[in-house]
């Protein structure tokens, strides 16, 4: 993480500012952790109503050309050639050792036109690594310069639809391009309905300032932004996956169709391949810490002997389930021998219990 | 009569005789953002100036809080822990942390008053 100086300020910089955002550093950039509204308030009315994000940290890469499909068939385990024109799909970078270099939202917008959404962090290196892969394909990457705002709950369809925006008709996990340098798909990271929409700054700045007259709008920060992910279950890398785990140990499979995995031509097939029928000695659970107390991200958990059976990737409060909520990985002997395990916090030890993931349950617009 | 002394650590000890009443001030709180958990003392603890006496949680992140003065705990604030919200909602009054009985009041003379403490928060 760099100093204040070096970090990176969001085209929308001056309207968190001027809506009162706190700031923080995140993956390189100043981003609005809160707003006056504050984090607990922020996450319910996304919950509840039509929740702004501004994520604009997050990289798109617009990928074209003739074997656009074929490079993301090898750069990701993904029958790219088998999406429908207007379909996305949750995939990864995977490594050689099928580590996980980041996730991503791959969108199929033409016979040979792509939408990749990637994670700040990860940025610079997903663009280095694609490009590494595309030396031997005939198609065109470009990093795209965009205001990308996500708007989430169960009210965002419909401010957008009384905003005159097209696309409000989508089934989810489907994307678009609206007019010219303008991507939307309808999806988002917080378990609720909504929409994710790349567009450039000046188009931006209207679009807000449209939303913003319909009273069900409010800008939701960072800390909400992961604690709503967090109920809904749903990775974030660098926590709860990175190279040192792969699909498997995530219980991230679902997303590896049985054709990309009979194909296998996917960076880490055989890695992948070999571990998907050797199984993975842990596993990414949800974690539910008694009492009221948060157990963080990187707190060991243990057995009541105190020996090592796991760890906390990501912890804090869920708003809206009211209680603790935590994701993190333990030893699957421990989960088949329903082992008490416990999170050591400052020197309690708290007992915690695995739990379904979500917390939160999903409400998508499955169309 | 009491008097109310601050530290540059964000809290506010109100002093009557030798019993100090211990909390974090608003500017703090704000800070700090929603709080979720409380962990207090227990009665009797004996505490050194600078000692972490209580850790408060946001939904983001745990803070200590640090004893200001020297002393044994005399009294919790029970509220807080069923309901963190309250030092939010009234950080200088109903969302005290903990009393204590001072062991040494002439450390009353390192602690900031109002106004210097407003110096430093700006």
């Amino acid at each position: 993480m760099g100093t204040e100086e070096q970090l990176k300020s969001l085209p929308l910089d001056d309207l968190h500012k001027t809506a009162g955002a706190r700031f923080g550093g995140f993956a390189g950039w100043s981003m609005p952790i809160t707003y006056p509204l504050g984090v607990m308030k922020e996450h319910l009315h996304a919950r509840e109503n039509a929740g702004l994000f501004d994520i604009s940290h997050m990289q798109l890469f617009d990928v074209s050309g003739k074997d656009s499909a074929a490079l993301l068939s090898r750069a990701c385990p993904l029958d790219a050639e088998a999406l429908q024109t207007g379909q996305s799909k949750y995939t990864f970078f995977l490594d050689e050792r099928a580590g996980i270099l980041d996730d991503l939202i791959v969108t199929r917008l033409g016979a040979e036109h792509f939408m990749v959404v990637a994670n700040a962090g990860n940025a610079a290196a997903d663009e280095a690594h694609l490009r590494g892969v595309a030396k031997d394909f005939d198609c065109k990457i470009d990093a795209l310069d965009r205001v990308f705002l996500a708007i989430q709950g169960p009210q965002a369809a419909d401010v957008l639809h009384k905003a005159g925006l097209a696309g409000t008709e989508l089934a989810f996990m489907h994307g678009f391009e609206p007019k010219p340098g303008w991507f939307m798909s309808r999806s988002g990271y917080t378990g609720e309905d909504g929409f994710e929409i790349g567009l450039p700054a000046a188009d931006a700045r209207v679009l807000v300032n449209k939303l913003f007259e319909d009273e069900r709008v409010a800008w939701v920060g960072l800390a909400a932004r992961d604690s709503l992910r967090l109920e809904a279950g749903l990775c974030l890398h660098g926590h709860d996956i990175t190279t040192d785990f792969d699909p498997v140990d995530a219980g991230l499979t679902w997303a590896i169709s049985k054709p990309v995995r009979e194909k296998a031509g996917f960076i880490g097939a055989k890695t992948l391949l070999e571990k998907i029928a050797s199984g993975s000695l842990r596993k990414r659970v949800g974690l539910k810490p008694d009492g009221r107390q948060p157990v963080r991200s990187d707190t060991i958990l243990v057995d009541a002997e105190g020996n090592h059976i796991g760890l906390v990737t990501s912890g804090g409060f869920g708003p809206s389930a009211g209680h603790p909520v935590a994701m993190g990985y333990v030893g699957k002997e421990i989960l088949a021998a329903s082992t008490p395990i416990f999170a050591e916090v400052r020197g309690n030890r708290i007992p915690v219990h695995i739990h379904s993931l979500p917390f939160t349950p999903h409400r998508y617009h499955k169309g | 009569m009491a008097t109310t002394y601050f530290t540059e650590d964000h809290e506010w000890v109100r002093v009557e005789g030798d019993i100090a009443t211990v909390g974090i001030t608003d500017h703090a709180q704000d800070q700090l953002g929603d709080l979720v958990f409380v962990q207090l003392p227990d009665i009797g603890t004996s505490l050194s100036k600078g000692d972490a006496a209580v850790v408060v949680e946001s939904v983001k992140a745990a803070s200590d809080v640090y004893a200001p003065l020297d002393g044994e705990v005399t009294d919790v604030n029970e509220a807080t822990a069923s309901d963190p919200a309250l030092i939010n909602s009234a950080a200088t009054s109903d969302g005290w942390l903990w009393k204590m009985k001072l062991s040494n009041t002439e450390q009353l003379t390192g602690l900031l008053d109002e106004a210097g403490y407003k110096a430093i928060i700006g």
